[in-house]
């Protein structure tokens, strides 16, 4: 029996118990090849994730975003994003899963008061996720983020950007439990003419009690949720999920 | 009224000798046949100085048409001249740009009436000339100012007049008449909407400053005017007549042309404001020098205990009786007041019930009569003053806490929640210290407001000392009890107090949500919208016979999938350098941007995105070519090209950059 059926018993275990998906306190991807590497089986909820961009090209930029977008689809309630530039397209973020009427977009000045929006979001408790962009924090910002995340059930997303600079913004010291880098890579060619689901180079360069790794991904779909691709490079693109489920079951 | 209409005014004596005299000459043109080219009496130099004397006299007094001789002027057109520009006046009645303005009620059973016109700045000039003749020829001048004017009001299936202008009165148009008729009889009038609702708002209005200025007991009566006992208060604004003095003209600077009746019963008052004041003659009228301090332009006073004697020779319509029971009584021959207080009362009661000795009780003073005053909203705020000044922070939330449960419950006492609060600090040197919060949604939450404000407490700069602490409610809304939740199972939290938190960080502006709009081009297809945003109003239910009923299929969300969009959309697009493509509709193999060269692997396109020609002239032509690239590398973006390739009026075939995807 394989994990992933294991952890649908449980599942449907705890949905008999009444233990709602609400209190589950880990966000997993869906993904056995990603949730059995990460240690706590997913992102956890009561916590703060950071992620960062590959390059600082727009479209690893907008992959990174799509990464966060996705994760907060998955979570339960209200988001908060909190943004430095009002450039969010509300159309692209619904398309992969987060719904207009469950962000509410605050815009603050400098870092530092995005940080401490974050943390008035997370305090708040009534909130899915959080989500900020930023460009430096250091390391008493996030571990206050964190102490602010723990108890709850908030996810706190941190977009670190990259500086003008340069600089991987990885690098600095943070109290995040996970930190990924996420950016584009190229995507299955289809037989016919067009472009098919994008991939993405996901990397989970740091987390608290495990193994750092990267991986190739397909992007979010409409629901939020990645995949693994198909391997072969003749193969024809995966059309549903239950073909996907069987594939990576025989994997 | 009719009978003096009819006569020709001694003014116009001139004209009638002059007609006559012309009619004497001998002539080619059949005698009698009034006006022909050249007669003397219509010459240019007699005729003004005839028109200026008409003009002097009041409207109702001029001669007919047919007296003065027919003009040469083209006539008007017979249907309605457009409205002219709204002038927004100073009418603190209503705002600039509300709704048009009615009349109001009949402005002749009206004590304080509307003005006949929303434009007052025009309109007060005319209604100064019915006390100051010489200023027709100002009115002659402005010739929008003098087209009579009339509400229309729906009556039933048809449309009735509302209220008449003076003007308009003076031609024979009586409020209840028929709108065609009235048409017809004067081709150039004036119609506007009625307001019912907006008169009586702005009468509670008027009744709010009235009790605020002029005393505590003001009441309203009926839909067109407003009792005051002004018992106690008259010598407060110089005696009686000079209060009614007063009100008059006050009124009459905010556009109402008001009758101002005093008299010992409400009843009275009533009866003398609406049959006794003339506004139409100044004060000169008056009957004897005795009286005349008695009565003014548009108001009237009863001497005390003589309001029997005043309302005796008033029509019967004075009592505030049915039309049927006045009618009834005109028809047994009882036509004044006093005719019916001569009358034994026991028939009377027994004949037309009690409701008609009420009324003459009342108007006597023999039954009391209540008002039911008008009790202006009090601003609600609380107030703790200190021995000794404080100064710290802690002493100031200790003392906010005491005061903000003082708060909540004048708010729960008046029903409403709090939508922004200030906080104001008085300090021992005198500079008061202001802090506002505001609230997403109104709230009686005393811990929400006070940490809102404890939060910033710091902003306060406490000086020498603070020696009293005031919070004000600078707006509210109604708030009513609220109910319990008692489900079990975890709801999820409200976030209007995270949203006030943010708001009063950060400010109102800068903390919005995202909601679609009917736009294909992407930039216009979303809008912001307020945090905590009202539930979505359900769209109108089709009518039976709708064709869009026959559409069965599900309604796609605007921001469907199957038209991709790019995460984060650039400001404004930006040009490609090097792009090199095919015509008409293939994507591009190479650009370059900002420098860097990308190769295309593969690409899907074009969605075509056409200007919104219905909205905005310039794009009637206009054409973006959407295409979804993706280099070498993997990374993706959203490019258009101006034009379709095909047609050179739809764009010049530029490239450029508008978004990139995940």
């Amino acid at each position: 029996m394989s994990s992933a059926t294991i952890a649908e018993l449980r599942e449907s275990l705890r949905a008999i118990q009444g233990d709602g998906y609400k209190r589950r306190p880990v966000l997993p991807f869906g993904v056995a090849a990603l949730d059995e590497r990460i240690a706590s089986g997913g992102l956890r909820l009561d916590s703060l994730h950071e992620v960062a961009a590959a390059t600082p090209n727009p479209s690893d930029d907008a992959a990174a975003t799509l990464f966060m977008a996705g994760a907060a689809a998955r979570a339960w309630g209200q988001v908060l994003w909190v943004v430095r530039r009002r450039d969010l397209f509300a159309p692209g973020l619904y398309q992969a899963g987060l719904d207009p009427e469950r962000v509410l977009y605050a815009e603050a000045a400098d870092d530092a008061e995005v940080l401490a929006l974050m943390e008035e979001g997370v305090r708040h408790r009534g909130l899915g996720a959080v989500i900020g962009e930023v460009k430096r924090a250091a390391m008493p910002n996030t571990r206050r983020l964190q102490l602010a995340a723990e108890g709850g059930k908030t996810i706190a997303l941190l977009l670190k950007r990259h500086a003008r600079e340069g600089g991987n913004p990885l690098h600095v010291p943070s109290a995040a439990i996970t930190r990924w880098r996420i950016g584009s890579a190229p995507s299955t060619p289809l037989p016919v003419e067009g472009v098919g689901r994008a991939c993405w180079h996901v990397a989970l360069v740091r987390q608290r009690g495990g193994e750092p790794f990267e991986t190739i991904m397909e992007a979010c779909d409409e629901t939020g949720r990645l995949a693994l691709p198909a391997r072969l490079a003749d193969r024809t693109a995966v059309a549903d999920d239950t073909e996907r489920h069987v594939y990576i079951e025989a994997a | 009224m009719a009978g003096r209409r009819r006569e020709a005014p001694s003014d116009a004596a001139p004209l009638l000798e002059a007609a006559a005299a012309e009619r004497a000459v001998t002539c080619s043109v059949p005698r009698g046949g009034g006006w022909r080219p050249g007669a003397r009496w219509a010459r240019d130099d007699a005729r003004a100085e005839i028109e200026a004397q008409v003009a002097a006299l009041p409207a109702h007094q001029r001669p007919p048409m047919r007296e003065m001789g027919r003009r040469s002027e083209a006539a008007a057109p017979p249907f309605r001249a457009m409205r002219p520009d709204e002038a927004t006046g100073g009418n603190p009645f209503r705002p600039a740009g509300a709704l048009p303005k009615s009349l109001g009620p009949d402005p002749r059973s009206v004590p304080p009436h509307r003005d006949s016109s929303g434009r007052e700045t025009l309109q007060r000039p005319k209604l100064r000339d019915i006390a100051a003749p010489q200023r027709a020829t100002t009115r002659t001048l402005y010739k929008g100012a003098d087209r009579p004017l009339v509400t229309s009001l729906k009556d039933g299936s048809r449309l009735v007049i509302g209220a008449a202008c003076p003007v308009a009165r003076a031609r024979g148009l009586v409020p209840g008449m028929a709108i065609t008729q009235a048409r017809a009889l004067v081709p150039d009038l004036d119609i506007r909407d009625a307001d019912p609702g907006g008169d009586a708002a702005d009468l509670l209005r008027l009744a709010t400053t009235a009790a605020r200025r002029w005393t505590p007991l003001a009441a309203l009566s009926g839909a067109d005017g407003l009792l005051l006992d002004i018992t106690g208060t008259a010598h407060l604004f110089g005696g009686e007549a000079r209060m009614a003095h007063r009100i008059v003209r006050l009124l009459a600077r905010l556009g109402f042309t008001a009758r101002v009746a005093v008299a010992d019963t409400a009843g009275a008052a009533w009866a003398m404001a609406r049959f006794g004041v003339d506004d139409r003659r100044p004060a000169a009228a008056s009957r004897s020098p005795a009286t005349r301090p008695n009565r003014g332009d548009g108001w009237l006073i009863v001497p005390p205990a003589e309001h029997h004697r005043a309302i005796a020779r008033l029509p019967l319509a004075a009592l505030r009786l049915d039309p049927g029971v006045v009618d009834a009584l005109v028809h047994l021959g009882v036509e004044t007041v006093g005719q019916l207080v001569e009358m034994p009362r026991a028939p009377l009661a027994r004949r037309f019930g009690d409701a008609l000795l009420t009324r003459l009780d009342q108007a006597s003073g023999r039954v009391a009569e209540p008002l039911d005053p008008v009790i202006p909203p009090e601003p609600i705020a609380v107030v703790q003053h200190f021995a000794e000044p404080i100064a710290t922070a802690e002493a100031i939330e200790h003392r906010l806490g005491i005061l903000m449960l003082r708060l909540v419950t004048a708010l729960t006492e008046a029903g409403r929640g709090a939508r922004a609060i200030e906080l104001i600090a008085d300090r021992i040197d005198g500079v008061p210290q202001h802090l506002a919060i505001g609230l997403a949604r109104p709230s009686r939450d005393g811990a929400h407001m006070l940490r809102l404000i404890t939060r910033r407490i710091e902003e306060i700069a406490p000086g020498y000392g603070i020696d009293a602490l005031t919070l004000h409610v600078r707006r509210a809304d109604a708030l009513d009890a609220q109910p319990v939740d008692e489900r079990l199972e975890e709801t999820p939290a409200d976030i209007a107090p995270l949203v006030d938190a943010l708001a009063n960080r950060i400010g109102d502006a800068r903390l919005w949500r995202m909601q679609p709009v009917e736009s294909d081009v992407p930039e216009r297809s979303l809008e912001t919208a307020p945090p905590l945003a009202d539930a979505a109003r359900p769209a109108a239910r089709l009518k039976v016979d709708d064709v869009r009923r026959l559409d069965r299929s599900v309604d796609l969300h605007p921001w469907h999938p199957r038209w991709p969009r790019p995460a984060r959309l650039l400001r404004r697009p930006e040009p490609l350098d090097h792009v090199i493509a095919e015509l008409p509709d293939q994507p591009p193999r190479r650009f370059t941007w900002r420098g860097e060269t990308h190769q295309i692997v593969r690409a899907d396109g074009p969605e075509r995105i056409l200007g919104e020609w219905w909205h905005r002239t310039t794009e009637a032509q206009s054409v973006r070519d959407y295409f979804q690239v993706e280099d070498e590398t993997g990374h993706r973006f959203w490019l258009f090209r101006r034009g379709d390739g095909e047609r050179a009026e739809t764009g010049d075939l530029a490239w450029f950059i508008h978004g990139a995807f995940g």
